[in-house]
């Protein structure tokens, strides 16, 4: 999928917002990826100019931290929470099915731009187990027949 | 201070004496459709008219998440569970305003024996003893008057008008509180070590990263009441010299962002934050910080490098981050926990709070009770209570009939723990003895179906993806362990490999970098001290007993109880089963099979076993 | 000067050393890999590994980082310390199986072979991040950076092709133990290969001689950072009066 091209008074107001700290830079990355659905690469070379943080540093933050996706991602994000909770009542199961449904693997997003797929360790949500969160909704209590009941309701 | 207790007066006397329905909008039970629930009863006091007896309050988490959604309705504490959305119209006509209880919404015992109608009876809350928890039920987190109606921010008016920092330093030494994320040490020792370190400014850091899987007892406190943590920095910051904090939330937790943003702003608007706190002159400060998906930043030194704006590398620490912390100045670092409880030490004093617990233990700690396990959710409970009563007396028991196995405690650092230890005493260093320890509180409870070789997989792996890489030991050493582990949960193993995952282990838990790799092995360790023959098993008979590790098991029909229903012939993703004929078994092919399990979820004759 | 004992022998050192530094000055010989005087120490290869004892606890502590301190005790060959650096060459062994520094370092410790799957490529890279370290602390530019987590990590570019901060000159090559960043010269073309990419660098002509001798935005870089005249630099070092 190719690069959003992003604006730079947005990028402004996202750096405004944290005082342009460059200790909040993560939690700066984090909302112009809840802007853009990832991190697009002109979004990375202005933080890195604007904040006076040489860029393998702002793209080493960025590569370290699993939440961030420099890859566009799907009009969906699905993660399936593999805390060992999760694990304990068949996440992997879960996963597997994710992935049979979606013809994804984890970590990737579907080719028509739909889904993401993507494991997260632990949301904390653990007595509702096995989770998972499409777009920030939690779906508790995951079966493997229950996986393509939950996918066909987002478009 | 004065000021503070008529505010405190002025809350409650406006707060006239109405019904409250409290709905839970923790995490868990939003998931169960809290808010909406919520925003329905909103609907029907305002259709009713009734704004002036009845009020609404969303509250954060109470812990019974097992039979969330949970509504409680006040004063008179009627305690219904497992309330949907239908369920709203029927609350409000016939409890709220009739004063009728409805029976199906009732908590029944196991034995179903009695239906309990109020929350103080409830036996999974009755065992427990919730200090710190408990308030979670009473308060709107987004509602600053909420927390001083119930007392909230009496510690620091106590603190900032009758104590020196020293004193408060040996008030908490004396109640003997010992950190609540794992690591056990003792608070005071880090607030003095830092008010006596060279170097300004200082800082506090709230640890609210909670990276052990299966956790979530910090989450739903700081969701739940993020004043009653507010407060403890304070006191802590005063005590240490520090005028400036962080709290570091893990990104997966957005309710607990958002809920501490607001109550930051609330404080700062009542003078409770900020400059000249209380008018006493003490000035503190507190910052949000957001993980970014790392467990490794649950590290102290890799959570102060990420506060920095860096990657979440460890370094070593022979200088104590007390002394050489955040930006390399004087740092002392405490879980949420350990922060809650130090208002309750400042109210009520260390010779009370010193009375509960163990010796070397004082206090309560809060577990999160999960996995297989019939009362889901979290638990407060003093220190010396034994495995066998949280698991069984609080936590119900394992569901389904089934067989305890062992309860993982300590998360990726602990280990493992056996039916014939479930009589050990919990604390910080009972457990430590035997090979495991006591950590942030995950309790997994695992049954017969739970293969103990999977799980010591699944902790090598997640500790592979979540090593930050710097060191050797752990980055090299991990995978290779884990590659191990891959080639006996598939057949490939040989017995030399449980001596050499034993030789690695000692090597990586001595030369490893951080706490990450130092404690990665072990999973391992416990789970072969204790579990060796499943071990063997997997190695020389090529079996997994439990029935979990799909290369050695396989799906199979048991043609007894097949009706040829032919449900899982549709379920099933690869089309592996073959409907035959009507009065024939269906046929599992197993060059097809993925073992994804479907079939076995479906079928509600007992026809398809495990080998 | 503080007095230790290393290996049973005691030895002065002025306070504020590490232990390594102590030992080195006293011939005392500790492995390394990730050591370099240029920089900071790291203490991610875990070979320099000692023992130390300091009143009566005893530690496992990386001598590189480790201050010396009145009266410690070092042991810098005990079971534990040996085992910790077998498995460490065992795993850059099998991590690298055609690094001839790898297999020479591993050899000298009597260690043969590895128990542990080789991988299959020409990774010479064993992450001891010298290169990216000497490029922040020593050059300043920060050019390459680890990029990544756990066992993926590599050192990269930004975005594994960004050459905007790298001036080309070589200090990462000079530095890496592994010769696992490459460097050629061929006329007017300088090429880098780093682990995840390669790129061309123009160099600069001397104006007398003809001679490629430097990249032209390593001159652009000491142009700005002494503020001296452009000119200065337009001749080699031979040519330079």
């Amino acid at each position: 999928m190719p690069e959003i091209s992003v604006k730079n008074e947005t990028l402004n107001c996202i750096l405004d917002r944290y005082k342009r700290d460059r200790g909040q830079l993560i939690s700066i990355l984090q909302d112009i990826q809840a802007e853009y659905n990832y991190l697009p690469r002109e979004a990375v070379k202005f933080v890195s100019s604007e904040l006076g943080i040489p860029l393998s540093q702002v793209y080493s933050v960025a590569t370290f931290f699993k939440a961030f996706s420099l890859q566009p991602r799907g009009r969906h994000t699905i993660h399936v929470c593999m805390g060992t909770a999760c694990h304990v009542r068949g996440a992997a199961q879960i996963l597997q099915q994710m992935e049979n449904e979606t013809k994804t693997c984890c970590g990737e997003t579907t080719k028509d731009g739909k889904f993401t797929l993507e494991s997260v360790n632990c949301v904390g949500a653990c007595a509702l187990g096995p989770v998972v969160v499409v777009d920030g909704e939690y779906a508790g209590q995951m079966t493997v027949n229950k996986v393509k009941p939950l996918l066909e309701k987002y478009d | 201070m004065e000021e503070l207790q008529k505010k405190r007066s002025r809350i409650m006397d406006s707060r006239p004496d109405v019904s409250t329905i409290a709905v839970c909008c923790g995490t868990g039970c939003q998931a169960f459709g809290g808010e909406k629930v919520a925003q329905a009863f909103r609907e029907k006091i305002a259709e009713s008219g009734l704004q002036n007896s009845v009020a609404i309050k969303t509250t954060g988490c109470h812990g019974f998440c097992e039979r969330g959604l949970l509504v409680v309705i006040r004063p008179q504490n009627i305690f219904y569970q497992r309330v949907r959305l239908e369920d709203v119209d029927e609350i409000f006509n016939e409890t709220v305003i009739n004063g009728k209880i409805i029976e199906r919404l009732l908590y029944i015992t196991p034995d179903g024996s009695s239906k309990i109608t109020s929350e103080e009876e409830v036996p999974f809350y009755k065992k427990q003893m919730r200090l710190i928890f408990g308030a979670n039920g009473n308060i709107d987190p987004a509602e600053i008057d909420d927390y001083i109606a119930i007392g909230g921010y009496s510690a620091i008016a106590k603190v900032l008008s009758s104590m020196k920092p020293e004193q408060v330093i040996e008030e908490v030494s004396a109640a003997g509180l010992r950190g609540r994320g794992g690591g056990g040490f003792p608070a005071a020792t880090k607030w003095k070590s830092t008010r006596e370190a060279e170097g300004e400014p200082k800082y506090v850091i709230c640890n609210c990263d909670e990276g052990d899987p299966g956790a979530f007892m910090d989450r739903s406190l700081m969701e739940g009441n993020p004043h009653s943590i507010l407060e403890g920095m304070i006191i802590g910051a005063y005590a240490s010299g520090s005028n400036t904090g962080f709290i570091y939330i893990r990104n997966e937790y957005p309710l607990a962002v958002k809920n501490a943003e607001i109550a930051i702003r609330q404080a700062e608007e009542y003078g409770l934050l900020g400059e000249n706190i209380l008018g006493s002159g003490f000035n503190f400060s507190v910052h949000i910080n957001r993980g970014g998906g790392a467990f490794v930043c649950g590290e102290s030194t890799a959570l102060m490098a990420s506060i920095e704006g860096k990657v979440g590398e460890p370094r070593a620490k022979y200088v104590h981050t007390s002394e050489r912390g955040l930006y390399d100045r004087p740092t002392v670092l405490n879980n949420v926990e350990t922060w809650a409880n130090v208002p309750l030490i400042i109210n009520r004093g260390s010779a009370w709070f010193a009375s509960i617990g163990t010796e070397n233990s004082k206090g309560t700690k809060i577990f999160s009770l999960v996995g297989k396990i019939n009362n889901t959710g979290l638990v407060e409970v003093p220190m010396g209570i034994t495995l066998r009563e949280i698991i069984y007396e609080i936590g119900g028991g394992i569901p389904d009939g089934k067989r305890f196995k062992a309860v993982l405690t300590g998360g990726p650092s602990g280990g493992c723990i056996p039916e014939n230890l479930l009589d050990l005493p919990v604390d910080f260093d009972e457990l430590t003895r035997v090979g495991s320890m006591m950590g942030s509180g995950a309790m997994i409870v695992m049954d017969e179906d739970n293969c103990m070789v999977d799980i010591a997989r699944y902790f090598l792996k997640f500790l592979e993806e979540e090593s930050c890489g710097k060191c050797v030991p752990c980055r090299e050493g991990l995978k290779r362990m884990r590659q191990i582990l891959d080639d006996i949960c598939e057949g490939k193993g040989e017995e030399s490999h449980l001596e050499l995952l034993e030789e690695m282990s000692a090597a990586i838990g001595d030369g490893a970098l951080c706490g990450l790799g130092q404690t990665a092995p072990n999973p391992v360790l416990t789970t072969l001290k204790y579990f060796r023959d499943e071990y063997i098993s997997h190695i020389v008979d090529k079996k997994c007993p439990a029935g979990v590790c799909k290369a050695l098991i396989s799906y199979h029909i048991v043609n007894e109880n097949c009706t040829s229903c032919r449900l899982c012939v549709k379920k099933c993703p690869v089309g592996a089963i073959e409907f035959v004929d009507k009065k024939i078994p269906v046929v599992i092919h197993q060059d097809l099979c993925t073992k994804c399990g479907a079939c076995k979820e479906t079928c509600k004759f007992n026809a398809v076993e495990i080998r | 000067m503080i007095t230790l004992k290393i290996d049973g022998r005691e030895i002065n050192a002025e306070p504020g050393k590490t232990v390594l530094e102590a030992a080195r000055e006293n011939n005392i010989y500790i492995p390394t890999l990730c050591v370099n005087e240029a920089v900071a120490a790291y203490g991610a290869c875990r070979l320099c590994m000692v023992e130390v004892t300091r009143g009566n606890r005893k530690r496992l502590v990386a001598s590189c980082l480790y201050e010396v301190a009145e009266g410690l005790v070092v042991e810098t060959r005990t079971e534990r310390v040996v085992n910790i650096r077998r498995l460490v060459m065992e795993l850059l062994l099998a991590r690298c199986p055609n690094s001839s520094e790898v297999i020479e370092m591993a050899r000298s410790m009597g260690i043969d072979s590895s128990r542990f799957q080789s991988e299959e490529d020409d990774n010479s890279c064993v992450l001891c991040a010298l290169c990216t370290r000497v490029c922040r602390e020593v050059v300043g530019k920060s050019a390459i950076s680890l990029v990544g987590r756990g066992t993926n990590r590599k050192v990269a570019l930004p975005f594994c092709e960004d050459t905007d901060a790298c001036i080309a000159c070589g200090s990462c090559v000079y530095v890496c133990p592994t010769g696992a960043i490459k460097m050629e010269d061929n006329g007017d073309v300088r090429r880098i290969t780093w682990p995840s990419s390669t790129h061309e660098f123009k160099m600069k002509k001397c104006a007398s001689c003809g001679s490629y001798f430097a990249p032209e935005k390593q001159i652009s870089f000491m142009i700005q950072k002494t503020g001296l005249e452009a000119e200065k630099f337009d001749l080699c070092m031979n040519c330079r009066p």
